[in-house]
């Protein structure tokens, strides 16, 4: 496989582990804001 | 790291081959979805109140806790998966994510999913979602689904589990309602699968699943089909009779169930080597438990029962 298919490929997984983090971070962030009485 | 999933670079790298999408298919998606919607009923179903946050986490994390027994079932049935054609394009027996990759991401996003969910939710359902995960794997796929024909009927609790693990994230709690909606889809699963088993018995016995064709053959598959039918369709009227449900799902439920039972009937009629009724029961069941769920889902939020 040529060396730019992989990068291509490794960049794809990147961005989706980085997306999947972000969503975490944020549902973490929410739901300790929720427990700590912060939301209605 | 196996040869066949990773892609040789410089000196001392190795990168899987795997895709997100590949990586994204381990967690079997159509069946994540369903457990999601079982799941999402069993909440509105319980009495008592989830902040709508805390039930998209738990959502989420009966979701990852599912796709992770399905990655992990992944791994460990790469072998049987390699030879039918159902599942020879999966990741694993497609080369595509090896092995070990497939097992470290299911443990982790396992591990992770019950750990937030005893953590953003409660302990109860944490449990539940621990034992879940357990029962797939180690009853279900290690133990089961290699040795007995009985394997779907026994295995079938844990996909019967996520309604219960919703009900438990709203209270805490296990009770009649959440085991009621466990045994609706508990009586669902050896219909389901046996009718699909029965066009695809020649795989099975190729992989060396003992699938119930395979062992008893077809005339006592399509009898037991007819059997857990004749269990399941009462058993969805149910809810209507214990205040869970109201008379109009009650109806419904029995109309479907009416079908359902014709349906198997027809499998159990038909001659050797003719699948089409099976085929239709297959499809149907697929359509007839999410009617069922979609109709307890809509006796609560629209009718307020």
């Amino acid at each position: 496989m040529p060396l730019s298919d992989r990068h291509r490929q490794k960049r794809g997984r990147n961005f989706a582990l980085a997306g999947v983090l972000v969503l975490l971070v944020v549902l973490f962030f929410v739901v300790s804001i929720v427990k700590m009485g912060g939301a209605p | 790291m196996s040869d066949s999933a990773t892609v040789s670079g410089r000196v001392g790298e190795q990168v899987s081959a795997g895709t997100a999408a590949d990586f994204a298919a381990l967690l079997k998606p159509r069946v994540m979805s369903l457990v999601v919607f079982t799941a999402a009923v069993g909440m509105a179903l319980a009495p008592g109140d989830l902040h709508p946050v805390l039930a998209i986490a738990a959502l989420v994390c009966i979701a990852v806790g599912a796709g992770a027994s399905g990655a992990i079932n992944m791994w460990y049935d790469a072998d049987i998966d390699r030879v039918m054609q159902r599942t020879a394009a999966r990741p694993i027996p497609a080369g595509r994510v090896a092995p070990g990759e497939a097992l470290g991401f299911g443990v982790t996003l396992a591990v992770g999913s019950v750990l937030t969910m005893g953590l953003f939710v409660n302990v109860a359902a944490a449990a539940l979602l621990a034992l879940t995960i357990a029962f797939y794997v180690f009853v279900y796929t290690m133990w089961l689904k290699r040795r007995t024909p009985q394997n779907i009927v026994i295995g079938g609790a844990a996909g019967a589990f996520p309604p219960m693990i919703g009900w438990a994230a709203v209270n805490g709690e296990v009770a009649l309602g959440s085991v009621v909606l466990f045994a609706i889809i508990f009586m669902w699963t050896p219909p389901h699968f046996w009718a699909l088993s029965l066009y695809k018995a020649g795989e099975y016995a190729r992989a060396g699943v003992p699938m119930l064709p395979v062992v008893a053959g077809e005339r006592e598959t399509r009898r037991q089909i007819l059997i857990y039918s004749l269990l399941l369709t009462p058993l969805a009227v149910l809810p209507s009779f214990i205040g869970m449900a109201s008379p109009a799902y009650g109806a419904v439920a029995a109309a479907l169930g009416l079908i359902f039972l014709v349906a198997a009937f027809a499998v159990s009629r038909a001659g050797a080597g003719d699948y089409r009724a099976a085929r239709r029961l297959f499809g149907y069941s697929i359509f007839y438990l999410a009617a069922i769920f979609a109709g307890l889902l809509a006796d609560r939020l629209w009718l307020g029962l």
